[in-house]
């Protein structure tokens, strides 16, 4: 009895080291450049783990079921008539509950730190209508922040390409230039049907829906170019729809900014 | 008031025809619809894994060079609907529905027969339709999902035709869930209690309160939105001042439902297998039927996760994660049941229970993907992924069809009275289990590191571990055929069966194999212990 | 190991069980009506997203007029009660009287029929004309399909209750009351939708 109450304990807890080690050790995301990424790592790691545990688990104790409880050649008869144990089922209807709510708490937090949970219809005073229903995105920022940065751009979607608008130096880019270490947000929309604009390094997407603008916020920390990609399918073309966003020292991106920029148009 | 309805007088038998053509006819049968069922629901699987091998062949290379790019997003629409639509739903719920309920209820056949047949009548032309649409000016290719705007802007004719099509279908669901909560609630045998119907019952009753609350508001979408394309209305079209997003809440309303719809059959048809083949009572009966209703009721409250990205504000995203996630704790109950019920048993290693476990490994592991998917901030990156396939694949193919197979084991003796060959039966299982996975897992990665769904061309870097996931679909198509060869072999010449091969307890082996027309030459037996492997009943002999 | 003798387990319970069971053809009929309802519920659930964040270009008619639907509501809840009195005078075998009042409720229905007609074709937006016209159009065309569905039924039935050779007896009274309960269905709905569309 006391034997195989160690054999338990010794199993299960290398069934944790495994996970634990899977966990930290092996790596299934791409690189990470912006703020985001680190959170959104933290969140998988644990996920990753807390699913490591149960699935090796589960698969555990139904390859050992199979081999220990199989029928030898011999054998006639029938296993134990064991109907049922409430205080197992009460076991396990408790634990995954707590589990399952602790996971939900902590991805609230992260959602959270990603800037999930901000109001979405206050910050954009930069925009050309300020008084447009913003309906979804991700807003990182709050009202001072964006006075201070004020980089944002437009961004419209269309049957297969993105566009992207910098309102501030009045000209249009099919490239995404954006400073390194610095907020930017984006309003986007889209021409006709609905896009996405997903970045895997960000590890941010937001759909470009026609008629319902929404915004997504970030901010980047790794100089590169990455590749943005439509995440919703638009047509034939959507697995072409692809567009870079080039992330670079604030002295380069200003001075791709200043040769783009065209004076104001006074009408 | 209380009348006599003899199923023998609508059974009007001398006008069915006999021997393979009643399989062809209009028959009330419910066994004979069951087999319909099961035979057009693998004819339409065939159809739905060729263009899967026509996918995979496709992404074995980063260019868009085996087909045109939109003959591909048509390829992969019919895919999708076909699969769900024209194997899942009609064959765990209408196959084995129709041929296991009325012997676990103790009736001789179903409450309404003659909706019975025509709800499997409405597949085949609908089936036809969808599939005969690729010849007219090409078939719908907005995904099964068929968000608008883009199933308004693409060729009007396929769209329609899907409309259409899918329409007739989810009609045939409704009758055949009309007909299962009749049959289980009204048509059980005098002195049955609830609390003593196999597991697959209690399945099939919540399965058909999702398919009866949750289809028709399917229907009434799709209505809007042929609206939309034919009559030139706005309701999902932003140019005339409609709302996508609605589109989107009406369709997963009904879309997310439908995914308990393709699984709590199968939850159901495990429970049944199980038992019999490890010795051993379902452990935990009472906690398995709550766990069924849980989820049915959680079922009908989380469907704007498939709309983490859309147009969801914050707050809803936030209620739809809590919500989804706890669906994992009534599943799980049933997993850890399951587990529970082979521990300590005699276990017979066959094909059967070999799909089973194969089915419980697999879901878990779909199981927990989904759990992480339910994270809103963890969706955000994988939405619209080849993790989302991955995930959804591990819990269909790995979950559901595992246990279509793992069911067609068990229960082909019953309906045939022949055995299918053991050896044949494992080798299909290996060949199976190493494809699914190789076919599978290698697309969670994909997901995570960049590569969107529903593409025809991805980035270079992704070729090889396409080319293992193309590698795993060839073995997937590869081990149908030592299941055919099987079926074919013991059709003809397989071992005699007898009455029940596998000392079941459950009421269908109570009976002949075949079984006779109206299910039992006498009377029906009142099985008040279906699980009750080794108790007392083991003395009477 | 446990097994069962099929013989023996008859014998077992060979107690007498009467193979007729309760009249479930009702419970079938309502169980579909609340998978009708639940396509209803899809619909008023739309318009009322849609009322809710989609507001309307400047000009579209948002005031309805009252008097024909307000009209409709009394004349479908009276045929409701006179679909009663129907099945009333059925129970007690007076078929003609029966026979009466089904084409008094089938009358009631037509009429309702006319006035929606009348109703659409004196609105001042046509089907796709803004959000609001079109989801306005949909859900009172799908429930005057339902009432034209109905009306036809009840002109069956009432074909059906004639003295010489109808099916319809105080001895066959379901396809009667299968009518009527879908009848009272259908006219539940229209209240609701009358709540919503034309009060709210
Ligand atoms: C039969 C089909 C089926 C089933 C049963 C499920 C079950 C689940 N699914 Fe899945 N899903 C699909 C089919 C299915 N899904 C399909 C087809 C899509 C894609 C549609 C499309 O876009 O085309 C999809 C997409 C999908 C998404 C959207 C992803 C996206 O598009 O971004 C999400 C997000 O929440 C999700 C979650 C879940 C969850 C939480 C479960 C849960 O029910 C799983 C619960 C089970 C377990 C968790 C395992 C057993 C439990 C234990 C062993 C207990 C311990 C566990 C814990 C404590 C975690 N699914
Ligand atoms: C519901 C069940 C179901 C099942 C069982 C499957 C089974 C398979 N699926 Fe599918 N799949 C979906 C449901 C399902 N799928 C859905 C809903 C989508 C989303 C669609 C969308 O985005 O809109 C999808 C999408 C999807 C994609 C993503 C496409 C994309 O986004 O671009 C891929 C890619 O690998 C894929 C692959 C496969 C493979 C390899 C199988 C294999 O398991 C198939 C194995 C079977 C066979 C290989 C058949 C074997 C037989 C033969 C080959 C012989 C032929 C003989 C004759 C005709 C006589 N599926
Ligand atoms: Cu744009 Cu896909
Ligand atoms: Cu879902």
């Amino acid at each position: 009895m006391l034997n195989k109450k160690i054999y338990l304990i010794l199993i299960i807890s290398l069934v944790f080291a495994i996970s634990f080690w899977i966990g930290f050790n092996v790596n299934l995301l791409p690189a990470e450049a912006s703020i985001n990424a680190p959170i959104y790592d933290e969140l998988f790691k644990i996920l990753f783990i807390i699913g490591l545990i149960i699935f090796i688990g589960m698969t555990i104790a139904v390859i050992y079921s199979l081999f220990k409880f199989r029928k030898r050649n011999d054998q006639i008869g029938d296993g134990i008539a064991l109907e049922g144990n409430l205080s197992l089922e009460i076991v396990w209807t408790i634990i995954p509950s707590i589990i399952v709510l602790l996971i939900g708490l902590y991805s609230y937090n992260i959602y959270d730190r990603m800037g999930g949970m901000k109001e979405l219809n206050h910050n954009h005073e930069m925009m050309s209508s300020n008084t447009e229903k913003i309906w979804a995105g991700i807003s990182q920022t709050s009202d001072n922040e964006i006075a201070i940065n004020n980089l944002s751009v437009e961004v419209s979607a269309m049957q297969f390409a993105f566009l992207f608008n910098y309102p501030n130096g009045n000209f249009i880019s099919g490239e995404l230039h954006v400073p390194v270490d610095q907020k930017v947000s984006m309003k986007m929309e889209s021409k006709d049907v609905i896009h996405a604009f997903w970045v895997p390094e960000f590890r941010i997407k937001q759909d470009i829906i026609p008629g319902q603008p929404t915004i997504l916020n970030f901010t980047p920390t790794k100089v590169g170019k990455y590749p943005i990609i439509c995440a919703e399918l638009c047509g034939p073309y959507h697995g072409g729809m692809r567009a870079s966003i080039i992330v670079e020292e604030e002295s380069d991106y200003n001075e791709w900014f200043n040769k783009n920029k065209k004076p104001e148009v006074n009408l | 008031m209380t009348i006599s309805i003899d199923p023998q007088k609508t059974n009007n038998e001398s006008l069915q025809p006999k021997g393979w053509l009643r399989y062809f006819s209009f028959s009330l049968d419910h066994k004979v619809i069951g087999i319909q069922y099961l035979v057009c629901g693998f004819l339409f699987y065939l159809i739905g894994g060729t263009l899967a091998s026509a996918i995979r062949i496709e992404l074995a290379s980063p260019m868009s060079d085996f087909m045109p790019r939109d003959v591909y997003n048509q390829v992969l629409t019919l895919h999708g609907t076909i699969m769900i639509f024209l194997w899942i739903v009609p064959v765990v719920n209408g196959a084995f529905g129709n041929y296991l309920i009325p012997f676990y209820v103790g009736a001789r056949d179903m409450a309404f027969p003659r909706l019975n047949a025509v709800a499997f009548w409405l597949i085949p032309p609908s089936g036809l339709m969808l599939v005969a649409s690729y010849f007219v000016e090409g078939a719908a290719q907005a995904g099964w999902t068929a968000y608008p705007p883009l199933s308004i802007t693409t060729p009007q004719s396929g769209q329609i035709i899907w409309i259409l099509s899918v329409l007739l279908l989810g009609g045939s669901s409704i009758f055949g869930g009309i007909n299962f909560i009749a049959t289980i609630i009204k048509l059980r045998r005098p002195g049955l209690k609830l609390m003593q119907l196999p597991m697959y019952c209690w399945a099939m009753l919540g399965t058909s309160l999702l398919v009866v609350l949750s289809t028709p508001v399917l229907a009434g979408t799709l209505i809007l939105l042929s609206f939309d394309i034919i009559a030139n209305t706005g309701f999902f079209n932003p140019v005339l001042g409609g709302n996508v997003v609605v589109y989107q809440h009406l369709f997963w309303f009904y879309s997310h439902p439908a995914v308990y719809i393709m699984v709590l059959p199968a939850f159901g048809l495990v429970s049944e297998i199980l038992p019999v083949h490890a010795r051993k009572p379902l452990f935990g009966y009472t906690t398995m039927v709550f766990s069924i209703m849980g989820i049915v009721v959680l079922g009908l409250v989380v469907w704007a996760h498939h709309m983490f990205t859309s147009g969801t504000p914050p707050w809803m995203r936030l209620f739809f994660t809590i919500a989804t996630a706890f669906i994992a704790v009534p599943t799980g109950i049933k997993f850890f049941n399951w587990v529970a019920t082979l521990w300590g048993g005699k276990i017979s290693i066959n094909s059967a229970m070999l799909f089973s476990c194969g089915f419980i490994i697999n879901f878990v592991f779909g199981g927990i993907t989904g759990v992480a998917l339910a994270q809103v901030p963890f969706d955000i990156h994988v939405h619209d992924t080849y993790f989302v396939v991955a995930h959804f694949h591990y819990i269909v193919y790995g979950g559901t069809v595992f246990i279509i197979f793992s069911s067609i084991y068990h229960w082909f003796p019953k309906v045939t009275g022949k055995m299918l060959n053991k050896k044949l039966g494992i080798l299909h299982f290996i060949i199976t289990f190493i494809g699914f996975n190789l076919c599978f897992a290698p697309q969670h990665w994909l997901g995570l590191n960049g590569m969107p769904r529903r593409v025809a061309e991805y980035d270079p870097q992704f070729q090889f571990v396409n080319q293992i996931s193309s590698l795993g679909a060839l073995l997937m198509a590869i081990s149908t055929i030592p299941f055919l060869i099987n079926v074919f072999l013991s059709v003809r010449n397989g071992k005699n069966a007898g009455d029940n091969p596998w000392n079941a307890l459950t009421p269908e082996w109570l009976t002949s194999s075949p079984p006779p027309v109206e299910n039992w030459k006498g009377e029906a037996p009142l099985v008040e212990e279906p699980y009750g492997y080794g108790k007392e009943i083991s003395e009477q002999k | 190991m446990t097994t069962l003798d099929s013989s023996k387990e008859i014998q077992k319970n060979n107690s007498e069980v009467n193979e007729t069971h309760e009249d479930f053809r009702m419970f079938g009929l309502i169980t579909f009506l609340i998978a009708d309802g639940m396509t209803f519920a899809g619909f008023f659930a739309a318009y009322l997203t849609y009322k809710a964040v989609n507001p309307l270009p400047d000009g579209a008619i948002y005031e309805l007029e009252l008097p024909i639907p307000t009209l409709n509501t009394i004349l479908l809840l009276v045929s409701s009660a006179t679909f009663h009195k129907a099945g009333k005078a059925l129970l007690k075998d007076k078929n003609s009287n029966s026979q009466k009042w089904l084409f008094f409720t089938a009358f009631l229905g037509i009429i309702f029929l006319i006035c929606q007609l009348f109703e659409y074709f004196h609105l001042p937006f046509g089907l796709t004309d803004n959000l609001f016209a079109s989801t306005f159009y949909a859900l009172t065309g799908f429930h005057g399909l339902h009432v034209t569905l109905g009306t036809l039924m009840i002109l069956i039935i009432a074909w059906q209750s004639r003295i010489n050779g109808g099916r319809l007896t105080s001895q066959n009274m379901f396809p009667l009351e299968a009518v009527e309960l879908y009848w009272h269905f259908v006219d539940g709905i229209w209240v609701v939708l009358f709540i919503i569309l034309y009060l709210l």
